[in-house]
């Protein structure tokens, strides 16, 4: 029998709505599908198999007493162990919240529970966000289903690799710098970073507050379009969400642009990129065209400090943002403290890993006295710069196209020791954070030593309807997203 | 450029992270390796150029003084290492 | 050798909001529940985010526009980061570089009545959020610390102001002026033992060189008084504490940073407090979690209109119009605005502001300790106290028989009403007789009764006329005393 997992996600909702396929036979299938291959993807860091069925059983129950369910109709969704859930564990793959059990849900999980999602599990990651290969995560390795000896890349590791290896169809991730872009490219699946603003953050643990946004991940352009239309939109609890209406992106999905003028910037193929990626992002470029795209050269001149900017505001904000983990109020507290001073330390010391340490580091010294103007205040005004560079640009196109990130997946291991080159690894994602505006990551096909290339789609401010209609129309005309990697094909 | 370990030392007390002599002896020679890559901002001439906090720039967002429920003080207290079931307990804090 | 003090305040003054400044938790003061009013905003809980009470943003407003200040058109909010148990993000939410108003004064009456004024210059107010509370062991055996987070949230206006202030005592009055001004706009209950107003003081000397230059001594920061008289004694022991170590030790402001002491009001000293490793480092900067708020010269203008009348405005008025002493107007003014409005309609509707103050600051203050009571619970409502006023203006009755009414309708289960009062006196006969024959007659006949008193009057003895009076009231219920006293004199002098 052929996997309902390997289905796309318009055709399960279509068959969980008409009552063909029960949303516990769905949740049974994925945890069938994690009980046999999530040893060796290792995406989930907690599976809830009884409370998973059990949300299905009443959302089936539910939909037999002819009550109205929500547009996710009893879906399986996997969600990044960094947004908080009511009574569910929340680690941030860190050791310091290994034992911390969220008192509130937020606003994504309350959204996406009324439109009927089942949450079956929490994704592994790298700590608190900080990391682009799921390495960072004090738990657990996540591997790539396409090579399980490769990273799926990060920080949203196991969201990425549970829809990659066909675990669940859909999953949460967040993004702050190609948290969400960046590893759907190398395994493969579709993940969108929508504009900031238009996802509430409220119960996103933060990582760099102006930055960080949560997004879906799907295995096509529907599944993605289906799981942000559930969950954005204004909420007063976040004084950064923004209030605009949300149209249906999936209702207008299948339309075609007509006149699609597609940005191409010289600075996404310049040194760095690697040659096979590079093929791929231009084979991509030319099915645009042959749809009737029209090709426009644009400049983001500032696009190459986007790395450096990113790397004093991120850390920065991030220095402030895990103050509150000092084992007082919750989180790990160290067994040797003597004095207060001591068990601050102490307890941050033990439970936080190396690259959250780097990070906290980082910003202290880029926000501390003598120190602030120089770095804090120059990156945010170079921030503007970058800023600007996409207003000019949106004004003469409707999407920028290129490369997602300048290599295919590395090997688990190959730049661990060495993070500015994994810093480098998000110099096409950073961009669109520091902007706030939307990108999306496609899958353009296959390089020839057989791994995933994704396409990334930059839009405008709330232009999230525009991205996902061009997105969907290379999808249309290809057949990347079909490809399914060997592990998991059943 | 390497910070020095007085350099990371300070930087440590004031994050409140206690490093091992190899954590700081690693994190001087990776901070100064980022500094180094960040110091290339220095080529931008911005003066004049508004820092820009939040890309898209909202102002004026209020909520009503209403309250709301407060969570129940067991669940308040429920992540804590250590409480008397009323309040958080920490080492004596001097003052004197 | 003489020295000037120098002295200037960072005034934290709660504002009189429903909920906290970021989250919907309740402000009440409740110490004996702790940890009651916490969620997962003002706990600090991963992914929580604050925003920010329109409310708490007028009331400030409000605040500094009654302290002169300039407001910004343009505000944000900031993050002063330091690790402490009862802040649990390890920041506090705050105004750094560009706080909501700045540049106020406030004029501080120095002299009793009036004569001298210290203009005392603020420097900025801003807003910020409160931190929690932490209690420490007083055993002395180093148990651990209990941190109870219910305040943390509550809204705080900073005021700090120049350093105007030249003695203890002008500080002290600072304090009340300002206590008396915000409880007055009703931003705050400015209750010192609650902590809804809390003083650091900044106390140095400028000591008097023979060439006729000054040195400043090193700057002590006083932290966390919290009551005025406190305060006074405070500053007092700090400029002698000063004073004696500059003798000793010549130190100046070049020679020593800025230390920070507390103050022990048991023993009356200030004492050093634990230096910090490092020298504090905030690290301040914009909070992502935040968005800016903007003003309008409208909205400027329409908080202005809803200050009304201050206090220092109606004092003045109170003496022109009303001709009350400095005094009274003050005791009046200082028991808040609605007490001060019953003041007005008893002055208006009795025609004498000096009688009704003289009501006010002695039987009606009394009533109100004694019960227990505020003026908006008083049973007595002001139109009615200014109706049994006016019957002694007019000399339906007198200050005793008023008295006695006053006491009688304070004994009633129902409010009090001008019936009520009609009742009373008919009841016990307490209206002022004005027939002058009857009182003539009972004079003559008191006179024709009492030889004695009546020679012993008119051979000097003025006390003699007491006995008379006293029997001609008794025998005309219901006179006036002065008349009947008036009266008795003029037919005994014929």
């Amino acid at each position: 029998m052929s996997s309902l997992l390997n289905l796309p996600a318009a055709e399960l909702v279509t068959r969980l709505a008409a009552g063909d396929v029960t949303s516990a036979a769905l949740t049974e299938e994925c945890l069938a599908a994690i009980s046999q291959r999530d040893s060796s993807v290792r995406a989930f860091l907690n599976v809830d198999v009884e409370r998973s069925l059990a949300q299905a059983r009443s959302i089936d129950a539910r939909r037999a007493a002819g009550e109205s369910i929500g547009i996710l109709q009893g879906l399986p969704i996997a969600v990044k162990d960094l947004i908080c859930e009511e009574g569910v564990s929340c680690t941030c793959a860190s050791r310091m919240l290994e034992n911390y059990i969220s008192p509130y849900s937020a606003h994504v999980i309350e959204r996406l529970r009324a439109a009927g999602a089942v949450l079956v599990g929490r994704a592994n990651m790298d700590e608190f966000a900080m990391g682009s290969s799921g390495e960072n995560s004090a738990f657990q390795v996540t591997a790539n289903p396409w090579d399980l000896e490769r990273t799926p890349g990060g920080s949203s590791s196991g969201s990425a690799a549970a829809v990659a290896g066909r675990l669940t169809p859909m999953s949460l991730g967040s993004d702050t710098g190609g948290s969400i872009r960046q590893p759907a490219s190398l395994c493969g699946v579709v993940g969108l970073k929508p504009t900031y603003g238009r996802v509430s953050r409220y119960g996103l643990v933060a990582f760099a507050s102006s930055l960080d946004q949560i997004g879906p991940f799907a295995s096509d352009v529907h599944g993605a379009a289906l799981l942000l239309e559930a969950m954005a939109g204004h909420d007063p609890r976040d004084s950064t969400s923004v209030d605009r209406p949300v149209p249906s992106y999936t209702n207008s999905l299948n339309e075609p642009l007509k006149g699609l003028r597609i940005g191409v910037a010289r600075e996404h193929f310049a040194e760095g990129l690697d040659d096979e990626v590079a093929e791929v992002v231009r084979r991509a470029l030319d099915v645009y065209r042959s749809l009737g795209a029209e090709l426009i050269d644009i400049e983001l001149p500032h696009s190459k400090y986007a790395v450096a900017v990113y790397y004093l505001i991120a850390p920065s904000e991030a220095s402030s943002n895990l103050a509150r983990y000092e084992g007082i109020h919750y989180g790990h507290r160290t067994e040797k403290a003597g004095s207060l001073a001591d068990l601050y330390a102490r307890s941050r010391g033990e439970a936080f890993g190396t690259e959250v340490k780097r990070r906290i580091m980082l910003g202290v010294y880029a926000l501390s006295s003598g120190y602030y103007d120089q770095y804090y205040v120059k990156a945010l005004k170079v921030r503007r710069l970058i800023r600007n560079d996409f207003d000019a640009a949106f004004a003469k196109v409707d999407v920028i196209a290129g490369p997602v990130t300048p290599s295919t997946a590395f090997k688990l291991g190959e730049r661990t020791s060495d993070p500015m080159a994994m810093y480098l690894s998000d110099i096409y994602t950073i961009p669109a954070n520091l902007a706030g505006i939307p990108g999306i990551s496609i899958p353009a096909g296959l390089s020839p030593s057989g791994l995933p290339v994704g396409l990334q789609l930059q839009a405008a401010p709330f232009a999230e309807e525009t991205l996902l209609r061009a997105a969907r129309m290379f999808e249309a005309a290809t057949d990347h997203h079909r490809l399914i990697p060997p592990m998991a094909r059943s | 450029m390497s910070l020095t370990s007085e350099q990371v030392r300070k930087v440590a007390s004031l994050a409140r992270l206690e490093l091992s002599d190899a954590e700081l002896s690693d994190l001087g020679a990776k901070l100064g390796q980022t500094l180094d890559y960040v110091a290339r901002l220095n080529e931008l001439d911005t003066d004049g150029v508004e820092p820009l906090v939040h890309a898209i720039e909202l102002s004026n967002v209020l909520r009503p003084d209403v309250l709301a429920p407060s969570l129940p003080r067991d669940r308040g207290l429920a992540n804590a290492p250590r409480t008397d079931g009323k309040h958080f307990l920490v080492p004596a804090i001097l003052e004197g | 050798m003489s020295y000037d003090v120098i002295i200037g305040l960072e005034v934290h003054v709660q504002l009189q909001t429903v909920s906290k400044i970021f989250c919907g938790c309740s402000t009440a003061f409740n110490p004996d529940q702790p940890n009651v009013q916490t969620c997962p905003v003002c706990l600090g809980l991963p992914g929580a985010l604050p925003v920010l009470n329109a409310e708490a943003f007028r009331l400030a407003v409000k605040t500094a526009l009654a302290l002169n200040c300039q407001i910004a058109g343009f505000t944000k909010w900031d993050r002063k980061q330091y690790f402490y148990p009862d802040l649990p993000k390890g920041y506090q939410i705050s105004q750094y570089d560009l706080p909501f108003s700045h540049d106020g004064h406030v004029d501080v009456v120095t002299e009793a009545d009036g004569g001298a004024v210290r203009r005392v210059r603020i420097l900025r107010a801003h807003l910020e959020e409160d931190a929690g509370k932490n209690m420490h062991d007083e055993s002395g055996r180093g148990r651990d610390s209990l941190v109870d987070l219910n305040r943390a949230g509550t809204p705080l206006v900073e005021i700090v102001t120049h350093p105007d202030l030249r003695s203890a005592e002008e500080a002290r009055l600072f304090l009340q002026d300002l206590r008396l001004l915000l409880t007055d706009i009703g931003v705050s209950d400015c209750n010192m033992q609650e902590g809804s107003l809390r003083c650091d003081a900044n106390v140095n000397l400028h000591v008097h060189q023979p060439d006729g230059s000054k040195v400043a001594t090193p700057i002590v920061e006083v932290k966390n008084i919290n009551s005025f008289r406190f305060t006074e004694q405070a500053i007092l022991h700090e400029v002698e504490r000063q004073w004696e170590l500059y003798q000793k030790t010549k130190q100046t402001i070049k020679d020593a940073p800025k230390s920070t002491r507390g103050f022990d009001p048991a023993r009356g000293v200030t004492y050093a407090m634990r230096e910090k490793e490092e020298a504090a480092d905030y690290r301040y900067f914009p909070d992502p979690d935040l968005v800016p708020v903007t003003v309008t010269d409208e909205q400027i203008a329409t908080l202005r209109g809803e200050l009304g009348e201050l206090p220092a405005a109606r004092r003045a008025r109170y003496r022109d119009q009303y001709q009350l002493s400095a005094y009274d107007a003050g005791v009046i003014i200082d028991q808040g605005r609605e007490y001060s409005r019953y003041f007005e309609v008893v002055a208006e509707g009795c025609g004498d502001g000096k009688q009704a103050a003289n009501w006010l600051t002695q039987d009606v203050q009394r009533e109100l300790n004694e019960r227990g009571l505020t003026i908006a619970t008083f049973p007595v409502p002001a139109d009615v106290l200014a109706d049994l006023l006016k019957r002694v203006t007019n000399k339906q009755l007198t200050i005793k028989a008023a008295r006695e009414v006053f006491g009688a309708l304070l004994e009633g289960e129902e409010t009090a009403t001008t019936a009520r009062i009609e009742a009373i006196v008919a009841e016990r006969g307490l209206a002022i007789v004005q027939d002058d024959g009857a009182i003539d007659a009972a004079i003559a006949d008191v006179i024709a009764r009492n030889p004695k008193p009546v020679a012993d009057f008119k051979a000097g003895k003025q006390q003699a006329a007491g006995a008379l009076i006293g029997q001609v009231m008794r025998a005309v219920k219901g006179a006036d005393p002065q008349q009947v006293r008036e009266r008795l004199i003029a037919k005994l002098s014929e």
